[in-house]
């Protein structure tokens, strides 16, 4: 049994048709940690989490949106206007040609998306950065409109939410990519000032100057089951030390380890721990949001199995979130 | 022994000989002195031709030239009274990272900067320049330090990035530059930066989200290494000349984007030539920024930094 509910799902099956990936209903793909061979619906309307090993495949940025939002209800906010190949730049491709390719392949524009709506009854912008758009990197463009979303939190008395996934700086603008991670932290430092609290996940990958600036600023830092996340590449480390790099080195359980991350949670967990943040953080003087029948109203949380979600007491609730993410659908320790 | 650079061979073949016959002249013949001079003005005009076009590729030589001065030296040669402060009262000093408190031409000011180090064992002990997290929360240390007693802070930025390594990945490398950058910007003291020679990706601009941000004439500064980009993008190593010129990493190409404010003139030959100029120049140059920025409060210093950032990329192109 799916933990998706029935309302969302015909929503996601929407957000699939119209992403980026064109793969047919009937195709099966392998998932990259245990190989096992998933049916690409089943797959999908799990979010992308593998059925057999639990892990967290890379995901598109319209399902990434649906996900958090209340009634997986949110509005696309156009992205403002930004020079394009600002150094008129030129590898073995033209720059312009690589990002028209982009463009064609995934629809979008750039490689971020800006959404406006409510999780938990209250005002949220998120920004997911789209891993599928030349690596999500962060040029000129990218940097313009993490400003400007930040700028419409404010406007909108929002709280921000940003998904990261990206390989880094866009290296064909060169110097101006690496002015975006300046750029980027006045975004968050004008989100903070507003008193508005700035969410950051971090999915797979996250690394380079968007690790190195907005991801890590978070005023929670949220990361996903196995995530890539770091700052120097792990070839380029490998490379410099002369020696094969830990088991685990740079995931999420690894940063979560070393305190680099509040928590990681499951992706199917993804919406109730920001609709926890969100009203924890932005309404101090509430009852508890998930205790018994106190849910805030217009809420509807994903399904879950009930073996995974309710606690001990017998009440409605469920248990505390953890740093360590506990998949629902699994058994689960309640204390 | 002066190293010479791959396209120094006129000036290495002029300076060896101007070399040998000073070394001729003790012995006291005339004309000797005439050969010295005539050969010097050869010099000083070859000198004048190969520095007057550098390409991006061999200013990255010169950025990275072994004899060419570092953060110690204008520490030593800027700054009286100087006492350096060491860690970040949390994990380690690290000695890539070098900072502390002292006067610069009348004012007290926090200093940091990326040490290389000088010879072989030196550079080892400095890892080059490539500082980790603990290198990066020391500098914050030192900024919060400077807010807290109105001191303006001076960044001397010289390193190929931030160290690459296991364990600066496990203290949280990313972190610690996002963290850096943050503070950079929210300083409300004067905070003046000067690349005076490589401006590595990430690890440089952790110290140079400045006011006011100067590069050396013969300095570089970049997202990635020519040689990083080119491996990514040319899939070969080998096109690091083609993905320096591409990429726009030098003084006068920054300063034509807007990205830095003011380009310091080197002496001839390139400040390795003359360690002593380069220092007063830069000197000169911070003494300038400074008595610009003095007196202006806290809030409005904040505020004309971040417009400055703002305003970058947006200016360029459609
Ligand atoms: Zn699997």
């Amino acid at each position: 049994m799916s933990w998706l509910s029935n309302v969302v799902r015909p929503k996601l099956r929407e957000w699939v048709g119209a992403g980026s990936r064109s793969v047919p209903d009937n195709l099966w793909e392998k998932c990259p940690a245990c190989e096992q061979m998933i049916f690409h619906r089943e797959l999908e309307s799990r979010l992308r989490v593998c059925p057999h090993c639990d892990h967290h495949l890379r995901l598109g940025v319209d399902a990434r949106l649906g996900m958090i939002f209340d009634d997986a209800a949110f509005e696309t906010v156009a992205l403002p206007k930004a020079p394009v190949d600002p150094l008129k730049f030129r590898d073995v491709r033209k720059y312009p040609d690589r990002l028209k390719e982009a463009q064609t392949r995934t629809g979008r524009s750039e490689a971020l998306i800006i959404a406006n709506g409510q999780i938990g009854a209250l005002p949220a912008v998120a920004v997911a950065l789209n891993f599928d758009f030349m690596g999500g990197s962060m040029g000129v463009a990218v940097g313009e409109s993490f400003l400007a979303a930040a700028r419409l939190a404010i406007e909108k008395d929002a709280t921000f939410i940003v998904f990261c996934a990206s390989g880094g700086a866009r290296m064909q603008e060169g110097i101006l990519s690496l002015m975006q991670m300046a750029r980027t932290t006045i975004a968050v430092q004008l989100v903070r000032e507003a008193g508005l609290p700035y969410l950051a996940i971090l999915t797979d990958p996250t690394t380079g100057g968007v690790s190195a600036s907005f991801a890590m600023l978070g005023d929670v830092t949220i990361a996903e089951p196995g995530a890539v996340i770091g700052f120097a590449g792990a070839r380029v480390i490998e490379q410099t030390i002369r020696e094969s790099l830990p088991a685990g080195f740079q995931k999420a359980e690894y940063l979560l380890e070393h305190g680099m991350v509040d928590l990681i949670v499951h992706r199917s967990a993804m919406r109730e721990a920001l609709v926890r943040l969100n009203t924890l953080l932005r309404r101090p003087r509430l009852e508890p949001i998930f205790a018994s029948a106190n849910e805030p109203d217009g809420e509807e949380l994903p399904e879950v199995p009930d073996d995974g979600l309710r606690g001990e007491r017998g009440s409605e609730a469920p248990p505390a979130l953890h740093a360590h993410p506990q998949p629902v659908g699994e058994d689960r320790v309640v204390e | 022994m002066r190293t010479f650079l791959d396209f120094e061979k006129p000036i290495a073949d002029l300076e060896g000989k101007i070399a040998e016959l000073r070394h001729l002249s003790s012995t006291g013949e005339i004309n000797i002195a005439e050969e010295i001079s005539r050969l010097q003005v050869k010099l000083d005009a070859s000198l004048k031709q190969v520095y007057g076009k550098l390409s991006a590729w061999q200013k990255v030589q010169v950025a990275r030239h072994f004899d060419r001065p570092h953060s110690r030296d204008y520490l030593t040669g800027l700054i009286d009274d100087f006492v350096a402060l060491a860690g970040d009262k949390a994990f380690a000093e690290d000695p890539a990272m070098i900072g502390g408190i002292g006067r610069f031409r009348g004012r007290t000011v926090i200093v940091i900067g990326q040490e290389k180090g000088a010879d072989t064992e030196d550079r080892i002990r400095h890892n080059f320049g490539m500082a980790r997290p603990e290198g990066y929360r020391k500098a914050q240390r030192l900024m919060r330090l400077a807010d807290r007693f109105a001191l303006p802070v001076i960044t001397l930025v010289d390193t190929p990035g931030a160290y690459p390594g296991v364990d600066a990945e496990a203290r949280g490398q990313a972190e610690a530059i996002a963290r850096s950058i943050d503070i950079c910007l929210g300083l409300g003291v004067p905070i003046v930066s000067v690349v005076i020679g490589e401006g590595g990706s990430g690890g440089a601009i952790a110290l140079a989200a400045a006011d006011r941000v100067m590069m050396l004439e013969h300095a570089v500064y970049s997202v990635i290494s020519p040689e990083g980009c080119a491996s990514i993008l040319w899939r070969d190593g080998e096109q690091a000349k083609t993905a320096a010129q591409a990429m726009k990493m030098t003084a006068e190409d920054l300063k034509e984007l807007g990205i830095i404010d003011r380009i310091v003139a080197e002496p001839l030959g390139g400040a390795h030539r003359a360690p002593e100029l380069a220092v007063a120049a830069v000197g000169d140059a911070l003494a300038e920024a400074l008595d610009e920025l003095a007196g202006r409060d806290a809030d409005s210093l904040r505020q004309e930094r971040r417009m400055k950032f703002l305003r970058m990329g947006a200016q360029q192109g459609a």
